[in-house]
């Protein structure tokens, strides 16, 4: 058994842990890191990297359909064919380079990694079981980064035919129907992408609507994407459990069998907290309990990312990243962000930065632009979507910024600097954006906010 | 080259005269702008100068000691460039350093429109506007934030000019101009690591007491002798005769009874009453007792002397340390008054611990340190019985007192403060 001190102990290389470990070792403090997998965690190896990867495949493929068929650009091409081992392939390297590269800045940072599964032995020690033993860490400062893992439904249990999304980002063929369980942005980012490679999918969500964290605006043009692409929607709807055709649903107070090859289940993420017990730390729910500073309820202990609650995005977790490492150094620099930007890569995709309108409530106006106003949505063939701009309607303060539309998922640093940084309606309004691009109907938003929008 | 005068500026408080303490400086000293040049005292209060130029130091505008009246020449220093303008040697202001060499030229290519926006920009006092409702965020850009942060400054008590009462770097720095305490600083939960450094001049008296203390330190040889004094029978005198005194009258307290007793002790060890020049190997010792009285006032400590204590009684006595303590507390004493001890006394009453090495007032040879009185056990040779006990702990230069004639004197002392009566016979012998 080995034993081994270290200024900061990180548990977990997902984006939280490996930012605080990187940053801790360029700040001179001896860092250990500690991951069970390969080092980038959820996001990189499972979740946000492959999915898009996927989400991409499944984009190129679609084109080339749509180029098979009746198309405006006059294009005639033949029925495209895929070899999904080979994609899934170059989905793998890409999610190796990454990996990879994490591993490497680890390193250049001069933080010890260890592979292996931690567990807290009291609030001063950590024991890592790895393949060549076990070894206790005993730590002065820790940061708990150990993320979420993906909730399984009891009577679904995941397997060959029931799927968790990392499942589905492994398959390396097609199946025949899918049904997905959960209507969420998981769900519907990978069932949209299986529908494009021509797979049959069913939606199974047990709300009203699709997406229910975001508001029925902005979900409209994604649900009728979803009705062009085929995929069929049942809202209102419970999964029961898997029959020999598909799976069982609760539909209109009738049992219906919905065709389903595999089954995606994607109903949601819980914190994962095994190897904490130990601790006993105050909660918040199923998560972490922190304050401003990443600190939990014990001296010492830190924490940050998916264990520490919502949202759930790799992005948090690297600010808090950066909050939690000048905590263990002694500094004091509280969470002060003002919005964590959240991205659906649906087609089309959705942004939300700050407060919606719900939220904003009375005092806030509200001004949105369509994307069928704005040359370059009609120039790439895609017009459905709209910015919307949420302000203060005293001092023309943006509050919120939330579009759906084709391929804008780049917008959201233009929404987050804007909001940050504490921008006005006036602001981004007297800001050039450059002609013709999606991001005019930013500036057109603005400007109608102030009552003199151009091209409406 | 030419001379320019540096005049007495107007110190403030309506004052029409101070009197010169302290020369910081002396002829031919190269001096920088902002430097101190001279300690003046008014009746309020011990002032440095400072400099409003640099140059060389020409000569001084009177001795220490001497009372200059605002306005009038208080130095006069060489300086690159032009001397005082031919004239204006009596004008009331002190002028200002010619401006002529710092002013770059206007560059030829400056837009017209350049030198209109700092005559648009005028600073609003921030700390005039209305700061945010209660609970209602700050609104500022990431980097104004980190500033605040690094600050210690607290964003919900800066006020916002920027545009929906965003809070610019402008703020900040007018934040900043108006020095700390004018906004709350950020409430950390918990325990932090407080970076915080305040700098603090050390000026004024403090700079005066920094560099008496340091002299003495660095020059004398130190020995300190600690002895217990039974105050029993002294402490039951005390108490009788100020029972005994009109209401609203000075009481006694133990400083002249040790007055006393030193001015009984000294009179067969003259040398503990002295004052050593060591730079030029020569003690003047002073057959009057010039008790240096040490004072806690509000800006440091001070020695006040009570002159010729061998001429006063114990009631006048006790008078006149009313008198100079009041005095060193308000800042009221002359010049004559807080220089020319010959021996001090130190004690901090109640709060005098049980012994403490005090730090001689140089150029004096000795130091008589008072610490509290506190009743003690005390064995008489059958039996403990209560007494009340007083450490004294004094020291000495003992580079002209050895520790021989230490100790007989603090025993003599001693002797007669147990001995009470004894002050008063030998007193009058």
């Amino acid at each position: 058994m080995t034993r081994l001190t270290c200024k900061l102990l990180v548990i977990g290389a997902g984006p939280g842990g490996y930012v605080a470990a990187i940053r801790a070792g360029q700040q001179g403090l001896d860092t250990i890191i500690v991951e069970a997998g390969r080092p980038g965690g959820t996001c990189l190896n499972i979740g946000c990297i492959p999915s898009k990867a996927v989400i991409h495949l499944a984009d190129e493929f679609h084109r080339a359909q749509e180029a098979a068929g009746d198309n405006p650009y006059g294009i005639t091409a033949g029925a495209p064919v895929i070899d999904l081992a080979k994609g899934m392939g170059w989905k793998d390297g890409i999610v190796a380079r990454l990996t990879g590269g994490v591993a490497g800045l680890l390193k250049k940072a001069k933080v010890r990694s260890i592979t292996g599964r931690a567990r807290f032995i009291d609030g001063r020690s950590v024991s890592v079981t790895t393949t060549d033993g076990e070894i206790i860490i005993c730590p002065e400062t820790t940061i708990i980064a150990t993320g979420s893992v993906p909730v399984e439904l009891p009577f679904l249990p995941f397997g060959e035919r029931v799927l968790s999304s990392t499942g589905a980002l492994a398959l390396t063929a097609l199946p025949t129907s899918l049904a997905v369980v959960g209507g969420g942005y998981i769900g519907l980012e990978l069932g949209t992408a299986f529908a494009k490679l021509g797979v049959k999918v069913t939606v199974v969500e047990a709300g009203a609507r699709i997406l229910p964290a975001y508001d029925a605006e902005l979900t409209a043009p994604v649900a009728a994407r979803l009705r062009d692409l085929g995929v069929t929607v049942l809202t209102g709807a419970k999964a029961l459990g898997l029959a020999e055709a598909g799976l069982r649903v609760g539909h209109d107070g009738q049992e219906q069998v919905i065709e389903a090859e595999k089954v995606l289940v994607t109903v949601g993420r819980r914190p994962n907290t095994a190897g904490l017990e130990a601790l006993s730390l105050t909660m918040a729910g199923a998560f972490v309990k922190v304050d401003d500073r990443c600190r939990t309820s014990m001296t010492g202990i830190l924490a940050i990312g998916d264990v520490t609650g919502e949202p759930m995005l790799a992005h948090r977790a690297m600010a808090q990243a950066e909050v939690a490492v000048a905590t263990a150094a002694g500094q004091n620099q509280p969470w002060d962000k003002r919005c964590i930007p959240a991205i659906c890569f649906t087609d089309p995709e959705i942004i939300s930065v700050g407060l919606d309108p719900a939220a904003a409530g009375a005092g806030a106006r509200v001004d949105a632009f369509p994307f069928r106003a704005n040359g370059r949505a009609m120039t790439l063939g895609r017009e459905d979507g709209f910015v919307r701009i949420v302000s203060r309607a005293d001092n023309g303060l943006v509050l919120g910024i939330q579009a759906v539309g084709a391929g804008i998922s780049e917008l959201a640093a233009a929404f987050a600097l804007a909001i940050e940084s504490g921008s006005t309606l006036t602001d981004i309004a007297g800001t050039i954006h450059a002609h013709p691009t999606q991001g005019e109907a930013f500036q057109e938003a603005a400007l109608r906010g102030l009552g003199h929008a151009l091209h409406m | 080259m030419g001379i320019r005068t540096i005049k007495m500026p107007d110190i403030g408080e309506g004052i029409a005269e101070a009197e010169l303490v302290e020369w910081l400086v002396a002829p031919g000293d190269l001096i920088a702008e902002d430097q101190p040049l001279a300690a003046v005292m008014t009746d309020k209060a011990t002032v440095e100068i400072p400099a409003t130029f640099g140059g060389r130091v020409v000569d001084l505008g009177g001795e220490v000691g001497k009372v200059i009246a605002i306005g009038a020449p208080l130095i006069r220093i060489e300086v690159e460039g032009e001397g005082d303008p031919a004239g204006t040697a009596e004008a009331p202001a002190a002028p200002a350093p010619a401006p002529a060499a710092a002013a770059p030229a206007p560059a030829p290519a400056a837009p017209a429109a350049a030198p209109a926006a700092p005559v648009a920009k005028v600073a609003t006092p921030a700390a005039a506007r209305a700061v945010r409702p209660e609970g209602e965020k700050p609104v500022a850009s990431p980097a104004v934030r980190t500033r605040a942060r690094d600050a210690g400054i607290d964003l919900r008590g800066v006020p916002g000019t920027g545009p929906a009462g965003r809070i610019t770097h402008a703020d900040l720095d007018a934040v900043f101009a108006a020095g700390p305490g004018t906004v709350a600083p950020v409430a950390a939960a918990g325990r932090t690591a407080n970076t915080a450094v305040k700098e603090i001049k050390v000026a004024g008296l403090r700079r005066m007491i920094a560099e008496k203390m340091s002299t003495a330190n660095r020059q004398i040889p130190h020995i300190t002798y600690v002895e217990d004094v039974d105050m029993t029978e002294l402490e039951a005198l005390r108490a009788k005769m100020n029972a005994k005194r009109a209401e609203g009258r000075e009481k006694l307290t133990l400083l002249p009874f040790l007055l006393r007793a030193m001015t009984i002790a000294l009179r067969e060890q003259p040398q503990f009453n002295a004052r050593y020049d060591d730079q030029n190997g020569v003690i003047h010792e002073y057959a009057g007792l010039h008790a240096g009285i040490a004072v806690q006032t509000p800006t440091g400590l001070v020695v006040a002397n009570l002159r010729h204590a061998e001429s006063r009684g114990l009631w006048e006595q006790a008078a006149e340390i009313a008198r100079l303590a009041k005095g060193a507390r308000d800042g009221k004493l002359t010049r004559d008054e807080l220089t020319g001890s010959t021996i001090t006394i130190t004690s901090l009453g109640p709060l005098g611990g049980i012994s403490h090495t005090p730090i001689i007032n140089h150029p004096e040879v000795a130091i008589i340190g008072v610490n509290k009185m506190q009743m003690r056990p005390v064995w008489n040779g059958s039996e403990f019985v209560p007494r009340q006990v007083m450490n004294m702990s004094s020291s000495f230069d003992h580079r002209v007192l050895d520790g021989w004639d230490v100790a007989i004197f603090i025993q003599r002392i001693k002797g007669l403060l147990e001995d009470p009566l004894a002050l008063f016979t030998e007193g009058e012998a």
